[in-house]
């Protein structure tokens, strides 16, 4: 007797998270079977749903501007019911520790490349920094950590056009690291506040040396680092210290506030009985017809099925490896769905850098409830269905839509993938 | 206007359709780790999973020690940084990466080249990494007369000397080996009870469950006959866990070479190898191919699997369970590193949270600090507790007072750290099913 599940969500990023919760909704049997540990840790942390279309924004109210997306873009083959039942469904596993849930327009958060990205759900540390909030601004930087230059900062968010003054500045951090010490390295340092020099924690150590540049400033910026089980303990104590408000900006890799979103999802997937094997790859199927039997798990040389009645696809894009390319085509490699994309492989990108490039829609063409559809259109397989990156029409690194994306398609996808089985 | 603009039209299609790859290495049967040094991005997943940098601020980390140093080393007469001592080998950079560099790959094969090249052959190091990474051998000898051994042992004045003399710490308890071995057993009640066409496995016991923890082996045993399996025990050395760590690559081949040998010819007769020991496994399906290319090698290694695994696989042991009940107990279990990287970290919390009777909890996702014999060395006894301490923590405040898990060194850390007994799954399978 072979491992069974009703429900089988392939990959484990915030699509894969999202179908299983979803499914799991139905009081089905789910898994989730992820090859690495969850790409979340590398992303920021915010949930954008969007922010551009067609080229024009940033725009204030999310739902308006998708009218004008094209017609294959998942949004609109979903519609926007799809959307709020993804941010419902995050909503829930994420409770107080995310905010935007009050209002259905966009926020701008300052990015740690000092742009200003609209999102609409962003993490509680993050929340007191809102470019829409006039409070003047000092964005606080530490020698070492070179992912994170606050002038350069404090000069791209003001030429933004934010209505208050911003100003940049990098000290010292109060403990000693190794010259090339990451961000989580700081992080612990003030989690257990760690003694710095004649027994003061560092905690009040970085309080008492930020102190000396705070003055005419309403609040104080540092990139997200600001301790991590213990992270709004942290965030209270320096601003009682420095009686003003504090708050994280988003980073880079390693992201302490993706590292805290995945851990939270995987607690809310745990909490909801989904059963979860990460740490091998997905690499074949087996097929009666067009109903898909099992998925075949590579567990380091031996393959393994994975036996379910419904099967969700979510394993990312280009980026995510769940859409390959190479000189001859562009491939979905696991169940081979039928991927779009012009003969001739010039025509695949734009000469601008930051152009309307063609592979950044690559990605499998879904009907309305997310099954991946042949050339013909029609299903590949009645109990397939595709969410997040995988899917393609929507260019989510220009249109700020990649996580809403994720949900939208991962609530249907899941949803009825948790019905049917 | 960039420079990267549409490639000029005499760089035409036709001539690129007449594309030819090269062969630019001359020498294919040397180890060329480039295109994994390749993929490396610099995204620090691998820094941020490693237990011994995070307590360890000296430790420059996974990426350093793998596509860094490969890079470095192509300069010219770098030598190997010796902070590759110091990576404990639990490989959980290789399940962080999200571009599949083969990192603990990268690290065995500098580890092997440091200690070949760089490290004193007389020195105590070597000398005690070297005892370390041969425990069968000493194992073998000690369980001769395992009484006397384990009084010897158990000596503290025999404990200080092994501090002072060879580098192995006092702090610990040495294992004690059990009076009849596992494959003294297996002889005396006349091998298999079971014979079947079609069910039939090869088990990889390991030494551990040899000398020192026969029940594990026994439990194993049962379980599988009462499924109507036909065991076979070959003659088998140490899967080169301890070697690789150690950077003995040399011990580590010859051990491999018997064992490859042994249990390539049993999948021939139709047996699947089987591993009660998550280390031993693991060395078997990932570090094996990725080490050496000896006929069968890819053939024992798509055909092992982790003993609780392959009934998972191939019984209906869920159903099993849900009929089963034992007396009431609860576990605090820890999930090995090298479960992890087979994606077997949950299988037993899964499979017990099912049966009656019994409460199992997840004491997190740590490592226990010991890393085989990392945790054995006087200068790494104290990096090796600090990483363990969360999982001490968390096993003091889950509801059970006996711990559980796979491999045998995570189970002599979690009983050093909190005095609990430790068991293994099997042992409950056992309890339950048999």
């Amino acid at each position: 007797m072979p491992i069974r599940d009703d429900v089988l969500v392939v990959g484990g990023g915030l699509a894969a998270t999202t179908a299983a919760l979803a499914a799991a909704e139905s009081g089905k049997k789910v898994r989730l079977v992820a090859h690495k540990k969850s790409t979340l840790r590398q992303a920021s942390g915010l949930i954008d749903v969007l922010g551009y279309a067609d080229g024009d924004g940033p725009h204030a109210d999310p739902y308006a501007a998708m009218a004008d997306l094209s017609e294959d873009h998942p949004y609109r083959i979903l519609g926007e019911e799809a959307v709020r039942e993804g941010l419902r469904i995050f909503d829930e596993a994420v409770g107080e520790m995310y905010a935007g849930g009050h209002t259905d327009t966009n926020a701008l958060v300052p990015t740690y490349g000092g742009t200003v990205k609209p999102t609409a759900r962003y993490p509680a540390s993050v929340a007191p920094g809102l470019a829409s909030i006039d409070e003047d601004t000092l964005f606080v930087g530490f020698e070492g950590t070179t992912d994170f230059a606050a002038n350069v900062v404090a000069e791209h968010v003001a030429n933004a056009g934010v209505p208050f003054e911003t100003r940049g500045v990098t000290l010292p951090f109060p403990k000693r690291f190794r010259a090339d010490a990451r961000l989580t390295r700081f992080a612990k340092a003030l989690d257990e506040d760690e003694r710095v020099d004649r027994g003061v924690g560092v905690r009040r150590a970085l309080a008492d040396t930020v102190r000396e540049h705070t003055s005419g400033e309403d609040r104080v910026g540092f990139p997200a680092m600001l301790g991590d089980v213990h992270g709004d303990e942290v965030r209270e104590d320096l601003e009682s210290r420095l009686g003003m408000s504090v708050f994280e900006v988003p980073t880079g890799p390693p992201s302490l506030l993706g590292l805290k979103l995945e851990d939270r999802l995987f607690d809310a997937l745990d909490d909801a009985g989904v059963r979860i094997a990460t740490g091998n790859p997905a690499v074949g199927y087996e097929a009666d017809g067009d109903r898909i039997e099992a998925v075949y798990v590579d567990q380091k040389g031996s393959r393994v099925p994975y036996h379910a009645e419904q099967f969700v696809l979510a394993t990312g894009g280009l980026v995510g490896k769940g859409i390959d390319s190479d000189r001859e085509g562009v491939t979905e490699p696991l169940f081979d769905c039928h991927v779009p994309h012009a003969e001739d492989r010039y025509d695949w990108s734009e000469e601008a850098a930051f152009g309307d490039h063609a592979f950044a829609r690559f990605g499998v063409v879904p009907d309305e409830e997310m099954r991946p559809t042949t050339a013909s259109g029609e299903p590949q397989f009645e109990n397939l269905r595709a969410a997040g990156g995988v899917v393609g029409g929507a260019d989510v690194a220009r249109e700020k839509s990649a996580s809403g994306v994720s949900l939208a398609t991962a609530a249907v996808a899941g949803g009825r993938a948790g019905e049917e089985a | 206007m960039s420079d990267a603009q549409t490639p000029p039209s005499d760089f035409g299609v036709d001539e690129q359709n007449d594309f030819e790859p090269v062969q630019v290495f001359d020498d294919e049967t040397n180890m060329d780790l480039r295109p994994g040094a390749d993929n490396c991005y610099k995204c620090t997943a691998c820094d941020t999973s490693c237990p011994v940098a995070e307590v360890d601020d000296d430790f420059p980390g996974p990426k350093f020690q793998g596509p860094e140093q490969w890079r470095l080393k192509r300069k010219g007469d770098e030598d190997i940084d010796d902070s590759i001592m110091s990576c404990s080998n639990c490989m959980r950079c290789d399940g962080a990466c999200p571009s599949s560099v083969p990192l603990s790959q990268m690290h065995n094969t500098a580890r092997g080249e440091y200690v070949d090249e760089q490290m004193d052959k007389l020195s105590r190091e070597y000398v005690r990494n070297r005892i370390l990474s041969n425990y069968r051998l000493l194992a073998e000898l000690g369980s001769k007369v395992p009484r006397l051994t384990n009084f010897v042992m158990g000596n503290s004045l025999v404990q200080q000397v092994n501090e002072k003399l060879l580098g192995i710490t006092a702090e610990r308890e040495f294992p004690e080996f059990a009076e009849q071995t596992f494959r003294e057993w297996w002889a005396e009640r006349g091998g298999a009870k079971v014979s079947s066409e079609e069910k039939k496995i090869a088990y990889f016991h390991g030494c551990y469950s040899n000398y020192n923890t026969p029940e594990v082996a026994k439990a194993l045993v049962r379980v599988y006959e009462e499924f109507g399996y036909e065991i076979a025990v070959p003659r088998q050395r140490c899967s080169g866990t301890p070697m690789f760590a150690n950077g003995m690559l040399d011990d580590a081949e010859r051990a491999a070479a018997v064992n490859v040998s042994e249990f390539d010819d049993l999948i021939d007769e139709g047996y699947d190898v089987v591993a009660s020991c998550t280390s031993c496994s693991m060395s078997l399906k990932q570090e094996y191919p990725e080490l050496f290319s000896f006929s069968g090698t890819e053939r024992v290694s798509a055909h092992t699997f982790e003993a609780m695994e392959y009934l998972r696989v191939h019984e209906d042991l869920e159903a099993a369970i849900e009929d089963a009940s034992v007396e009431e107990q609860s576990f605090a279990y820890h999930a090995p590193c090298h479960a992890r990287n087979q994606g077997l970290d949950r299988q037993a919390v899964e499979l017990f949270r099912e049966l009656d009777g019994v409460v199992i909890e997840d004491v997190g996702d740590s490592c226990s600090g010991i890393s085989g014999t990392y945790g054995w060395k006087e200068e790494k006894y104290d990096t090796s507790m600090k990483i363990g301490e969360e999982m001490f923590d968390h096993m003091h405040h889950a509801e059970g007072n006996v711990g559980m898990t796979e491999c045998p060194t995570c189970s002599m850390q979690m009983e050093h750290g909190t005095g609990y007994d430790i068991k293994h799954p099997l042992q409950l399978l056992e309890e339950a099913l048999v």
